[in-house]
């Protein structure tokens, strides 16, 4: 007789907490996420569209635009054929050090990426056997784009295998030995059965690992000797532009790097959307 | 199961590429740097790493990191939480919005936050006129980790909160608990794991984060530097024995996290097998 | 195809999951391997797929031993317990998989591909349902396309990996009957594993019962039923009170009631089991021997036209289970509380030593 007094008041007080709760989300994520992301928007054209149209088809600007991109072209598919390759060896065979394996995988998550460009001047330093090899081979990789290549494979070589391993756990095997059985060969089996099962979480990791290979900033910064026009990324011309206090070329540059993320994000969204709608068709 | 002799093709083949790849972008490199640091010597290594400016910029490091772990792990929860349990009008582009500081790149982040929060900024003006300066202080340094972490402890805790069984409230209802218990001991310590592991994250994150951090600080020696810019710093005067002494310290910091979060998951995972 | 297994035995790491397996499948028979989880029977199955590597022993087809020959060129048709059906793939492409992905010298022209994919789903009764998706269909449905996958490439032999287990109760009789029929008329040599010893008896040509990586027993499901050669097999398919007592001179001495084994004429003073199905115990309301075992009954419930009575002896403290048909439950006019007395009409005696190892 307690309860159905009481059940108003509960009700109540339940959506007052839901609206506190939602508030102070907002506020946070406002404040966080949403006033930082509008703010580059704006400062991008606060002295007007030619100025800010100026600023990206700079001649440093393209250059770092294609460097940038080069570096996506080379890393994600890269990745890409790493990822499938680990995900598929873990996935779907038993042995031993496979949790090594996997810490291995994630490891560049866990290192700073600064660090991460210096293990690589250390690498190829002229002081080291590598390095003075190449120096007598007359190939610079330190403070040239294969520097910046290598470093930005290292930062995002989890990205692909990581989505791929969870999804391809709880795949099995099942289906790819139902198609072995029934003939087909292990090319057949991968293209016709494998990979249409994880073509979405591919495409995301995929995404991620292309997003973060363009934002990369720390461990590009180390191992690029920031030569304007030459070895100059993205991020990195933004840090000049910064630096040299072109704010609005600055801001121009990072909106267009926003306008990526975005994107990614929208993509990031609409797989999930698929996934789960196969799920529940399920 | 199993054991090596497999029907499925490709083991030999998608192993000796994953450790070919492995070795060549992972192991060998990382390798070197411990090669290099014992280079130094210990009395050499010891100076460095205990400097005055070092120890400074590694405390600055840590306590940002720390801080805007924290942060992250009570509006993480709040976040997933309001997220998992409540449906509201935009509910979609806010989950999707949670991964903004993972796809943003970093320099973009940096350069955001220090304009917005510098004391003439949208932002920094209000809180510069009741005397707290956001920008170039630690404080902004933590601003920028947060907005870095953000994500990592939403995404740990939300799967956890939408695979608790709603039928264990039910029950824990009926047997008389009040709201508040029933968050305290029955969904508290089923969360418990998936935010350690969060909040491990974004403080690993945010020790090694360079790029978001580098403009908002200032980077004033003994007052604003970060450990990540020392190393850019020793590296800049070509010191790379000094640089690598740095590094191998927050290696051995990192290395230690990634354990906590594998100890974390690993005691989770037998947590739940135990209840099946 | 007939199919031989010679002296196959199966360890993962330390732990034995076959032990020295020999077993003969004759061609066009249809087989099951039974036992509980655990007992090797999906091991053997993959096995003979060529899903599980032989290490040690031989397997042949019609007298061809294809230890090498690897899974896709082995002319069987596999049917996987959870159906391993293509998702992503409507259900023609999911049957038409194998001959899609022939070398073009061997594959079928499309339009023979097709007819043959319709007259599969034909078979298996799913005509209409050749563009659905796997996710559109119900679980007996998509156990039909599994099998019609399987059966597309002409296989010379099926083997199906409890093709029943994830169905519901009804689905799976209907299923059941209609895989009998399917095998008549095809008569295409089928091994199929099974837990459920229902399913087993109902379908199967011969019963494999299978226990911790051995073979306890082959036969017809009459024989293994009707005479179970080990105190496992008693307890695995069907109902069975234990009777715990001594032989002496050719007699179970339980104590307070002697019971015939004649098995056992030389054995003396050894302690023995005495196995005995419940519809194999005859039940009296007076006492007509002293070698009546008495029973309080505790419960009575009817399944069907068969009675069920549960009763505690009075002697030592152990539960009888005794099955009555309705006629003679009618006659007894058996009531809860009552002390009865019953005695077995057919009982096979274990001696421990034999199945402990």
């Amino acid at each position: 007789m307690e309860k159905s007094n009481n059940s108003g008041r509960v009700k109540g007080q339940k959506s007052a907490v839901k609206g506190v709760l939602i508030s102070l989300m907002l506020l946070y994520l406002t404040l966080f996420l949403l006033v930082p992301l509008i703010f580059i928007f704006v400062k991008a054209f606060e002295q007007g569209t030619a100025v800010y149209f100026a600023a990206i088809t700079d001649s440093d600007a393209l250059s770092a635009i294609k460097l940038t991109l080069l570096v996506v072209i080379i890393t994600v598919p890269l990745n890409t054929v790493f990822g499938i390759a680990a995900a598929w060896c873990i996935t779907k065979f038993q042995f031993r050090g496979k949790q090594l394996l996997l810490s291995l995988i994630e490891l560049p998550f866990a290192i700073s990426p600064v660090i991460a460009g210096l293990i690589f001047i250390l690498f190829f330093s002229p002081r080291g056997a590598l390095g003075s090899l190449l120096m007598d081979w007359g190939i610079k990789i330190i403070f040239s784009v294969p520097g910046i290549i290598i470093v930005t494979m290292f930062v995002t070589l989890p990205f692909i295998a990581r989505e791929l391993i969870p999804i391809m756990q709880t795949q099995g095997k099942a289906e790819e030995e139902a198609a072995i059985s029934l003939g087909a060969s292990g090319w057949k089996m991968f293209m016709l059965v494998t990979l249409p099962t994880i073509k979405w979480g591919l495409l995301y990791g995929m995404i991620l690992c292309s997003a973060r290979a363009i934002g990369e900033f720390g461990a590009v910064s180390v191992v690029s000797g920031r030569i304007r026009g030459m070895t100059n990324t993205m991020p990195l011309h933004v840090e000049i532009l910064y630096n040299e206090y072109q704010f609005s070329a600055a801001f121009a540059v990072a909106s267009l790097m926003s306008l990526l993320a975005l994107v990614t994000l929208s993509i990031k969204s609409f797989i999930e959307y698929k996934t789960e709608k196969q799920q529940v068709g399920e | 199961m199993k054991k090596k002799k497999n029907v499925l093709p490709g083991f030999g083949l998608s192993m000796g590429i994953t450790t070919l790849y492995l070795s060549l972008f992972i192991l060998i490199p990382l390798s070197m740097i411990f090669i290099e640091s014992s280079k130094l010597g210990w009395v050499d290594f010891w100076k460095v790493v205990t400097s005055e400016r070092v120890v400074h910029a590694y405390k600055i490091s840590f306590i940002t990191a720390f801080a805007a772990a924290l942060f992250n792990g009570v509006f993480g929860l709040l976040i997933a939480w309001v997220l998992v349990r409540y449906s509201f009008p935009g509910k979609r582009l806010i989950d999707g919005l949670i991964d903004l500081p993972f796809a943003l790149p970093t320099a973009v982040a940096g350069i955001a936050l220090t304009t917005l929060y510098a004391k003439d900024g949208w932002i920094g003006q209000w809180f510069s006129a009741i005397g707290i300066k956001i920008s170039f202080t630690p404080i902004g340094i933590t601003l920028a980790l947060m907005f870095i972490g953000l994500p990592f402890v939403v995404r740990m805790v939300q799967p956890v909160l939408e695979g608790l069984e709603r039928e264990v409230e039910e029950a824990a209802s009926s047997l008389g608990a009040t709201k508040g218990q029933i968050f305290r001991k029955i969904i508290f310590p089923e969360v418990l794991p998936a935010l350690l592991a969060g909040f491990s994250l974004a403080f690993a994150r945010g020790l090694g984060e360079y790029g978001s951090v580098v403009f908002i600080a200032g980077n004033m020696p003994m007052k604003t530097e970060i450990a990540p810019l020392m190393i850019m710093t020793k590296l800049e005067q070509f010191d790379y024995a000094g640089a690598t002494a740095i590094a191998v310290v927050m290696l051995v910091v990192s290395f230690i996290c990634l354990i906590f979060i594998n100890f974390l998951q690993k005691w989770s995972q037998k947590h739940v097998l135990q209840e099946e | 195809m007939s199919i031989e297994i010679r002296d196959v035995t199966k360890h993962y790491g330390s732990f034995q999951a076959l032990k020295n397996i020999n077993l003969t499948i004759s061609k066009g028979e249809l087989v099951a391997l039974l036992g509980p989880s655990g007992s090797g029977k999906t091991t053997l199955l993959r096995m003979i797929a060529g899903l599980e590597s032989v290490e040690e022993g031989s397997i042949s087809f019609d007298g061809k031993d294809l230890s090498t020959v690897h899974v896709n060129q082995r002319d069987v048709g596999f049917v996987f317990q959870h159906y391993a059906l293509f998702k992503h793939m409507t259900v023609f492409d999911n049957v038409a998989f194998g001959l899609n992905i022939r070398k073009k010298s061997l594959r079928p022209s499309k339009q023979e591909i097709e007819k043959k994919v319709h007259e599969l789903l034909e078979l298996v009764k799913l005509s209409g349902f050749a563009h659905r998706y796997p996710s559109q269909l119900s679980g007996g449905q998509r156990q039909r396309v599994a099998l019609a996958r399987a059966l597309a490439v002409e296989p010379k032999m099926l083997l199906l990996d409890e093709p029943f287990g994830a169905l519901d109760a009804k689905v799976r009789k209907e299923l059941r009957r209609w895989l009998r029929k399917l095998h008549n008329e095809m008569h295409i040599t089928s091994v199929f594993v099974t837990h459920d010893q229902e399913e087993a008896l109902d379908v199967a040509d011969r019963i494999v019962i299978m226990n911790k990586g051995k073979i306890e027993q082959v036969g017809t499901p009459s024989e293994v039923y009707d005479k179970p050669v080990s105190p496992f097999v008693y307890d695995f398919l069907g109902n069975v009170n234990l009777f715990h007592g001594r032989l002496q001179q050719g007699k179970l001495n339980l104590g307070s009631a002697q019971l015939d084994a004649p098995d056992y004429i030389d054995k003396d003073e050894t302690d023995a089991v005495g196995y005995v199905r419940p519809h194999h115990l005859t039940v009296e309301r007076v006492r007509q021997s002293k070698d009546e075992i008495a029973a309080k009954i505790t419960f009575m419930h009817s399944i069907g036209p068969t009675w069920h009575i549960e009763m505690r002896r009075e002697d030592i403290d152990a539960y009888v289970e005794v099955e009555l048909s309705k006629e003679e439950f009618m006659q007894l006019d058996l009531k809860v509380g009552e002390i009865v007395y019953v005695s077995p009409k057919e009982m096979k005696v274990f001696i421990p030593e034999d199945f402990i190892i």
